[in-house]
């Protein structure tokens, strides 16, 4: 029996148009040995619960630099829900205001990271969150 | 992870369609990762397997796989012609790292079109280290795909050079995706990749060189079937059914939506030829043999490995590896100690 391999989802939702964040999570999280699927630019909240409904993902990484998190987290929160994906971890990056860290959290979002963070620390992060019973 | 929601698979696309989607993907899951829970289920399914068309695209990286994965898609969802609309299945296979294991798969980002369509499942695999192009429980999942009651199920391969050719065996057509200025006539005439077309596909064909690329594929088919004429990729028999097939060599331009009806015709037709002239069923019988031995080996391997006494196999590989004995009396020694 092979073992279970970390899938995750990097998508980037709505609307701006820059994706290197996202490339160098989708990178590390490779490096690391998982199997990221990668949807490309400025998904809707509705084609991203598709996508990791259908790739049967651990964890979504939506990264947002448009500043329209608050609308679209929980929008993806709740589709992923509605498909009966309640186990699913959500991570955040981009530029997201500190402030607006303990909103996400309390929306369900595992963890906020925002620029200079290093990829080794998101790296370890996510493997102890996917390791954490669900 | 346990899977939570029971799979039924004469129930699977009847009730609800968001939870069955998930039942769906959950044992896809179980599947290629070899589960004991999956090969339960891929018992209970292969009774209901056998019903669809497997087409196989495969190519160089970056010859436009994807993009005309996507478009055949939404041309069998959306026909133009009187054909019936079919549900797509679509399985992207993409590497995995050789060194840590992991992968990117990307093959989504050119499948937006697909998007919000219930009759579309698009599912990424990674290679997992198989080397023939595809990945090692690809074909598992196939099946369980086809019996989700997937009438097209779309095979795309990882960027494939020139002897990747798992897929011919899978698939029943299989696509071999071009694009202009890749090589001279000599590549043409080289074993492998190109002797699994079923269909050419000469994709980017606005770029130039597209005319060197053609000509080079056409002589080398012409040479592969000599008794052809130009036009002849139809030959018919005296009873007006195919004789024999000819690959057809097309020019399309996926992310323009040029040459893609006709593609799609192709497909149809060689679906066709291979029902009529009983290679349908020959393919069919072939890749099952082929299956049922590559298990079996898998099997006998792995029942023999957990035989074996502890530390023999690293004992013998030691005396290997400081050049004592030879690989041929390792293997020797190893199968005498089991």
């Amino acid at each position: 029996m092979a073992e279970r391999k970390i899938r995750v989802l990097v998508a980037k939702p709505g609307l701006d148009g820059h994706d290197r964040g996202a490339r160098i999570i989708a990178r590390a999280l490779r490096d690391a040995g998982m199997e990221v699927i990668y949807t490309g630019l400025r998904q809707t909240p509705e084609m991203i619960a598709e996508a990791a409904l259908q790739e049967d993902v651990d964890a979504v990484g939506l990264s947002i630099l448009s500043g329209a998190h608050l609308a679209l987290v929980p929008r993806v929160i709740d589709l992923l829900r509605a498909n009966g994906q309640d186990n699913v971890r959500i991570f955040v990056g981009g530029i997201i205001p500190e402030s607006d860290v303990p909103r996400l959290v309390e929306m369900g979002v595992s963890a906020v990271y925002g620029p200079g963070t290093s990829t080794q620390s998101v790296v370890e992060e996510f493997r102890r969150i996917l390791n954490q019973p669900g | 992870m346990a899977l939570s929601l029971e799979f039924n698979p004469h129930t699977v696309m009847t009730c609800d369609p968001a939870f069955s989607r998930l039942a769906l993907s959950r044992l896809l899951t179980e599947v290629e990762n070899d589960s004991p829970m999956g090969h339960g289920a891929l018992s209970l399914l292969f009774p209901l397997t056998g019903k669809a068309h497997l087409v196989g695209v495969t190519g160089s990286p970056g010859a436009g796989k994807s993009s005309i994965v996507n478009k055949l898609a939404s041309l069998y969802r959306h026909p133009t012609d009187s054909c019936p609309c079919m549900k797509v299945a679509i399985v992207a296979v993409d590497p995995s790292s050789p060194f840590t294991g992991g992968a990117v798969l990307g093959d989504r980002v050119r499948m937006r079109d697909l998007c919000g369509d219930p009759g579309v499942f698009i599912r990424s695999m990674a290679s997992r280290g198989a080397l023939g192009g595809l990945a090692h429980a690809t074909s598992a999942m196939v099946q369980v795909l086809d019996a989700a009651g997937f009438d097209l199920i779309l095979i795309e391969t990882v960027g494939a050079g020139q002897a990747e050719v798992d897929v011919a065996r899978l698939a029943h057509t299989t696509l071999v995706v071009e694009a202009p200025g890749m090589g001279d006539d000599i590549q043409a005439i080289k074993a492998g990749i190109l002797e699994i077309a079923d269909i050419l596909v000469i994709n980017k064909a606005d770029r130039p060189g597209v005319d060197t690329t053609e000509r080079a594929l056409c002589a080398m088919l012409e040479m592969a079937h000599p008794s052809t004429q130009d036009d002849a990729f139809r030959n018919c028999n005296a009873e007006g059914g195919p004789a024999v097939w000819i690959p057809p060599v097309l020019r399309t331009i996926a992310i323009e939506n040029v040459g893609m009806v006709r593609l799609k015709q192709s497909i149809e037709d060689h679906r066709h030829y291979l029902l009529a002239s009983g290679e349908w069923a020959c393919r069919e019988n072939a890749r099952i043999r082929a299956e049922m031995e590559a298990l079996l080996r898998d099997t006998l391997m792995a029942r023999w490995r957990s035989g074996l006494p502890s530390g023999a196999y690293q004992s013998a590989m030691n005396a290997l590896l400081c050049r004592s004995i030879s690989p041929v009396e390792a293997v020797e020694r190893l199968i005498e100690q089991n």
